[in-house]
């Protein structure tokens, strides 16, 4: 009698798991469907685009298959566009951790309060479009622009130096629409690096800057390294400020493919250097994550 | 007070001066371009000029006087607004099912949803630009929210999923097992929790279609031409004082939206 009892209890409850597991199961794959309004729509406006214009890249003007807009971008003229992309990039991105690493640095040192509000500085260019910035930049460098007016008033020049609508300009308007996406990041590692360590090494006789550099900066490389390949990747794609500000001097990738289409309406051409683009943007960002243990680039904002 | 140690490595004060003026030198470098506009579109000559030399609403009133700029902000308001609607749901339902779905699910969904934030814009624009002239989307309001709701997303699901990380969700179980269904346990006793992440989630959304530029231009135009697109005519072919008024006004937007997201975050880290 309690046999069978037992028996039919432990079937019961094995019929119970199996039920609520079935019901787990369905409801997991309910849940899952919850991203699929999001996911179709980047798969209508995102993937499906580019899915297609990279199917296009393989294609001629008149429609037959070929490699010609990919040997098209070693011509001189798409290379040239190439390396001064990758120059303005790296160089933009060098004078960011130049600016933005002592930056970092000082705001972790300082107590959260105080650092949060010394934030603000950070973080008000960051919510200003970048647009007005960059108008903002062309007021200030323009050849009537403030900085000439000062210099000449302030009798330092007699004739305006040319600031803007070159590679100085563009320099100096990327610097600042990239500098917060390098100094939020690795101020949120530098925080995360706990004080103690610094501490020990100088209980163990290590002057300041020898455990500064062999303590703290060791340490801050993964976010460094997460600013730094953030900035680069945007900076190869940037086409705003070096459009505005670079005065039609400065050959940016982004400007190429855009002309290609505005100007010349040449989708093949267009869609192969975007095609480029990408795959360049995704090796080096791949590369980060790979070589700093980079968790992850969300959670810029 | 210079020669106080600033540091637990005995650095003083002092040693640490050049850091000390560097940052500020960074410091107004970047808020420098954030505020110079302000006083200058209050301009009162026909140029722009620091400090002014007299002061007059003009530039305000040729903003305020064009048809064309008004049309233009009410097109970018339009689409801002109805781009958030549509990422902040979107997003929050998508950020509650990769939180809760299987594993290989939902880092499979997350890695779609951050897309949009690591493809290089330019190529969505032109992506974009070329699939919607096959279907007619090209200067239109759908068109247009359809591409600012896919760029705003991972900003939503990114907030939405810090918020659930350090929410129980056995308290939506205990909800179900008394009786709730699925969905009105989220919409009773989750949500109103996370309502922050939500919110802050939100205000990503709006500023990313707000400030939007590059798909702007290739995808909106005729009477559909968002702010920013004219604002970009605008700064490249002539140095218009008004863009100095109106640039201004958004400075202005940025301040109330970065106040809004400090709060919030506050708020979030308090409870």
């Amino acid at each position: 009698m309690t046999m069978v009892l037992n028996h039919t209890g432990i079937a019961d409850a094995d019929h119970n798991a199996d039920a609520l597991k079935r019901q787990g199961s369905r409801e997991r794959r309910a849940l899952a469907s919850l991203t699929l309004p999001g996911a179709i729509l980047i798969f209508l406006v995102l993937i499906l685009p580019i899915g297609w214009l990279f199917w296009l890249s393989f294609f001629g003007a008149s429609g037959e298959p070929t490699l010609e807009n990919y040997t098209r971008v070693l011509k001189p003229i798409y290379v040239r566009t190439f390396i001064s992309t990758f120059e303005v990039a790296g160089l933009v991105t060098l004078i960011c951790v130049l600016l933005g690493y002592p930056v970092a640095y000082l705001l972790s040192q300082l107590s959260e309060r105080t650092a949060g509000l010394l934030m603000i500085f950070v973080v008000l260019p960051f919510w200003t479009s970048v647009l007005v910035r960059t108008y903002a930049w062309l007021v200030l460098l323009q050849r009537t622009g403030l900085v000439n007016t000062w210099l000449i008033d302030a009798g330092l020049i007699s004739t305006p130096l040319p600031l803007v609508h070159n590679m100085l300009g563009t320099v100096i308007g990327m610097v600042h629409v990239m500098l917060p996406f390098l100094i939020l990041p690795l101020y949120a590692s530098m925080r995360a690096i706990d004080p103690v360590y610094m501490r020990a090494a100088a209980n163990c006789g290590a002057t300041p800057s020898q455990a500064f550099r062999q303590v703290f900066l060791p340490m801050s490389l993964p976010g460094l390294a997460a600013g730094v390949a953030l900035v680069f990747v945007l900076c190869l794609g940037f086409f705003v400020t070096p459009a505005l500000l670079g005065g039609g001097r400065v050959a940016m990738w982004a400007m190429q493919i855009a002309n290609n289409i505005s100007v010349y309406g040449n989708w093949g051409a267009a869609s192969s250097l975007g095609v480029v683009l990408l795959v360049v943007t995704a090796i080096i960002l791949y590369v980060f994550k790979r070589l700093f243990r980079v968790d992850s680039f969300e959670g810029v904002r | 007070m210079l020669n106080r140690p600033a540091t637990e490595t005995q650095i003083t004060h002092f040693q640490r001066l050049w850091l000390y003026m560097l940052v500020a030198l960074v410091f107004a470098f970047l808020i420098i371009p954030c505020v110079i506009v302000i006083p200058m579109s209050f301009s009162g000559s026909k140029y722009l000029e620091f400090p002014p030399r007299s002061w007059s609403l003009q530039w305000y009133e040729a903003y305020l006087g064009s048809p064309e700029w008004r049309a233009a902000t009410f097109v970018s308001l339009r689409a801002a607004l109805l781009t958030t609607v549509f990422a902040t749901t979107f997003g929050t339902l998508a950020a509650y099912g990769i939180s809760r779905a299987y594993r290989a699910a939902s880092s499979l969904a997350r890695g779609v949803f951050m897309l949009p934030m690591l493809v290089p814009l330019i190529l969505v624009a032109i992506g974009c630009y070329f699939v919607y002239a096959k279907i007619g989307l090209n200067g239109t309001t759908t068109g247009l929210v359809m591409a600012h709701t896919v760029l705003a997303l991972p900003f939503v699901v990114i907030a939405v999923l810090s918020g659930l990380a350090s929410y129980d969700m056995n308290q939506e179980r205990v909800a179900q097992s008394l009786g709730a269904s699925l969905p009105w346990a989220f919409l009773t006793v989750t949500l109103p929790q996370i309502r922050l992440s939500v919110m802050s989630g939100a205000l990503f959304a709006f500023v990313t279609s707000f400030d939007e530029v590059v798909i702007a231009l290739f995808i909106s135009g005729g009477e559909n031409a968002t702010l920013t697109r004219l604002m970009f005519a605008n700064i490249r072919d002539q140095i218009d004082p008004t863009v100095a008024a109106i640039s201004s006004l958004l400075i202005g937007l940025s301040i109330i939206l970065l106040v809004g997201s400090h709060l919030l975050r506050g708020r979030e880290d308090r409870k």
